[in-house]
């Protein structure tokens, strides 16, 4: 029986990243762009690379899913990927982020400390929503081009957990979110110069999509949304697919209530049932099945229209544990993300 | 399991307000108009805001457009339904020309920060959504039900903290200090808040430059002569959920995530004295009872499938079969989790649904599911 194997769809190899070195995971809540997130470290740490996994939402997600305790604002090793990879995870906080660059910047790492205390960051955040958005998107920037003593970059890729689809641009955006605000100064220089990195050939953001109606259709929306402020799109994550497990014409007669009852029935004899419900139960979930694997179908070809690189990742029934990442990450390797 | 009767709840004539909460992703907002149509057509008039509302859905309720006034829902009959989608930035001018005269006003709309502030994410959303309920709840007469879809923060917990996290940020510590020039401040505190305020206008100026920073200025010394106070206004429609004609729906997906902020929710609820009318979880994947497990069937789909090619299509049916009873199975034991954690919680199941809803047809059906609900 011909199985639509998970991996690429033809003729969309997703090897098409060569210089990325910052991968952005966005998608619309519910769909796993943690988990992918997650799976695209493991894939790129393949064979011998650093990769950093950092989340900038607060959520700790990454931490669950990789089973440590809550991440600290701090770099650590939270798996090792085949053939001596490591994968890194930070949970990056704003404060600390804005710590951070006023420490860079300008060596006043205390009165930030100081102003932290009395609230007066996250005032300014407040106040100044850009400014959270940069001082994130300041850090991933920061630590693609950190370099290491005998000037090797000190990861081979970053891959950033995002926010959703539908503030995606505007979170990436920085620089005219801050331009609306400073025209001149300090803080409009560091978001040209985040800008720089972010709306390159160097990052690659990806969307993480189900095959239903609504983030397909935000997924679509998102896209444009994203060229039009010309930020660099990489690829499309198609998760929870689940692979047709009938052919069409057997989908077909599903549909219209012409599967052949007493062949089933004579099957399941041959290994010992005669349980009479069976064959109806059978045949009704046959039919939700080809149902929608026809809605799923639809909408693949509506993200085929896109003509970017598509990897489509199955659902494991057993659910997302440390195995399933393992898995879903080679799955990406199989259909051509490589490193 | 513990259920409740979503009929009951839709037709007590003592329930004015219906929060539909929980993580995004999870048909929040789908559950939201799914029971406006429900109340409505058992006789309620019905009052729906949606924050974000997916184009179709938005379609299959009729609104085309986001106007930020309530439209009628047109082929619901019994009661009556109308429907609106929130839209911040003009709700948040809406207050603030209310408040300050034609020329204030203009000066504040214009502001950058004014304009950051009112079209951000950062709370003001959950901040408006309060607001607009706020005004549809004091419209009373009209609507004698009204169901709030709640943004689509990126914790659930931000409805309800959101507001006066917004309000005490206009109320606060820097406002004050800020503003207090133009208070003619000269007492001890405003100095000790002048000291505090140099090194905070120091970093500030470092980071964001002199002319944001006068911006800034403007634009707090604007807001606070004009409507000091949002705080107390945030206080007011916090104090109106707590009412008992409030009852908090929320609503998740048999996922582990989802799950997790329905429990931070329901927890805060509780802590809270804050009404919940129990769980509603969509997408839980049901399959009919046969007397054979999981293990059985997967089991007689190998030995069947080394029978070779004819019995193809009786394997790939008994494969399928226990794929779903393996998803069933895992959210079986996510449920029980959710339970043994919170017993008093009541949950309706909602089946996954085959296809996306268009139109009040299908609206009406997850109503009919809803009240159905499925047996563990």
């Amino acid at each position: 029986m011909p199985r639509h194997a998970p991996g690429h769809a033809p003729g969309n190899a997703p090897e098409q990243w060569p210089n990325v070195t910052l991968h952005v995971v966005t998608g619309k809540g519910g769909t796993g762009k943690t988990t992918v997130a997650a799976a695209l470290a493991i894939a790129l740490a393949t064979d011998g690379h650093r990769v950093l996994l950092m989340e900038v939402e607060g959520r700790q997600g990454i931490a669950q899913l990789f089973d440590v305790p809550p991440l600290p604002y701090e770099e650590r090793r939270v798996a090792v990927a085949p053939g001596n990879g490591e994968v890194w995870a930070l949970a990056v906080d704003t404060e600390d982020a804005l710590l951070d660059y006023l420490e860079l910047f300008y060596r006043m790492r205390r009165a930030g400390s100081a102003l932290s205390k009395m609230g007066a960051i996250d005032f300014a955040t407040t106040i100044a929503p850009g400014l959270r958005d940069v001082l994130l998107t300041g850090k991933a920037v920061e630590v693609v081009k950190r370099k290491e003593k005998n000037a090797k970059n000190a990861y081979d890729y970053v891959v950033m957990d995002a926010p959703p689809t539908g503030r995606i641009t505007r979170f990436l955006n920085v620089n005219s979110e801050v331009s609306g605000l400073a025209k001149v100064g300090p803080i409009k220089n560091h978001a040209d110069s985040v800008m720089n990195v972010i709306a390159s050939d160097q990052t690659a953001i990806h969307l993480v999509t189900l095959l239903e109606e609504m983030p397909v259709q935000e997924t679509i929306d998102g896209i444009g949304d994203l060229r039009a402020n010309k930020l660099p799109v990489g690829g499309i994550f198609v998760n929870l697919m689940r692979p047709p497990r009938l052919d069409e014409t057997q989908r077909g007669a599903a549909l219209e209530h012409n599967l052949n009852s007493d062949q089933i029935a004579a099957s399941l004899a041959l290994v010992g049932i005669d349980t009479p419900r069976l064959v109806a139960v059978l045949e009704r979930e046959a039919e939700d099945h080809s149902r929608r694997v026809e809605l799923e179908q639809r909408e693949l070809a509506r993200l085929s229209d896109l003509n970017l690189p598509m990897v489509t990742l199955p659902l494991i029934a057993s659910g997302i544990d440390l195995s399933a990442l393992y898995e879903l990450a080679r799955v990406m390797r199989d259909a051509g993300v490589t490193s | 399991m513990k259920s409740f009767d979503i009929d009951s709840l839709l037709t007590d004539p003592s329930i004015h307000i219906i929060v539909c909460t929980g993580a995004g992703g999870v048909g929040k907002t789908t559950t939201a108009a799914a029971i406006g149509v429900r109340a409505a057509e058992l006789g309620r008039n019905v009052c729906v805001l949606t924050i974000d509302p997916a184009r179709r859905l938005a379609q299959a309720m009729g609104l085309t457009e986001l106007d930020n006034t309530p439209r009628p829902v047109l082929g619901v009959s019994g009661g009556t339904l109308s429907a609106m989608m929130l839209d911040m930035k003009r709700t948040f001018d809406e207050v603030v020309e209310s408040h300050a005269d034609p020329e204030r006003a203009q000066q504040i709309l214009s502001n950058p920060f004014y304009q950051a502030l009112s079209s951000s994410f950062a709370g003001t959303q959950e901040y408006m959504a309060m607001e607009k309920l706020g005004q549809l709840h004091s419209n009373s007469g009209e609507w004698d039900l009204i169901i709030v879809d709640t943004p689509p923060s990126r914790n659930a917990l931000d409805f309800l903290d959101a507001p006066a996290r917004l309000g005490s940020f206009l109320d606060g510590r820097f406002i004050r200090i800020l503003t207090a020039p133009a208070r003619g401040a000269g007492n001890a505190i405003g100095r000790i808040a002048a000291l505090g305020f140099g090194i905070f206008t120091n970093v500030l100026s470092k980071i964001l430059g002199a002319q944001v920073l006068s911006d800034i200025g403007t634009f707090v010394a604007a807001i606070d002569t004009t409507f000091g106070g949002f705080r107390e206004r945030a206080d007011a429609t916090y104090e109106l959920l707590k009412q008992p004609g409030t009852r908090f729906l929320v609503v998740a997906a048999p996922e582990r995530d989802a799950l997790r902020e329905a429990s931070f929710f329901v927890e805060r609820l509780q802590k809270d004295n804050m009404p919940l009318a129990g769980l509603v979880l969509n997408r839980v994947q049901d399959v009919d009872h046969t007397d054979l497990t999981e293990e059985q069937i997967a089991a007689a789909a190998q030995t069947l499938r080394a029978t070779g090619s004819d019995n193809a299509l009786a394997v790939a049916l008994l494969e399928l079969h226990a794929e779903r009873m393996q998803i069933k199975a895992r959210h079986k034991h996510l449920i029980q989790r959710f339970e043994g954690a919170h017993p008093g919680v009541p949950i309706i199941s909602v089946p996954a649904m085959a296809e996306d809803i268009h139109d009040l047809d299908g609206l009406r059906s997850v109503g009919t599911a809803l009240a159905q609900h499925t047996n563990w």
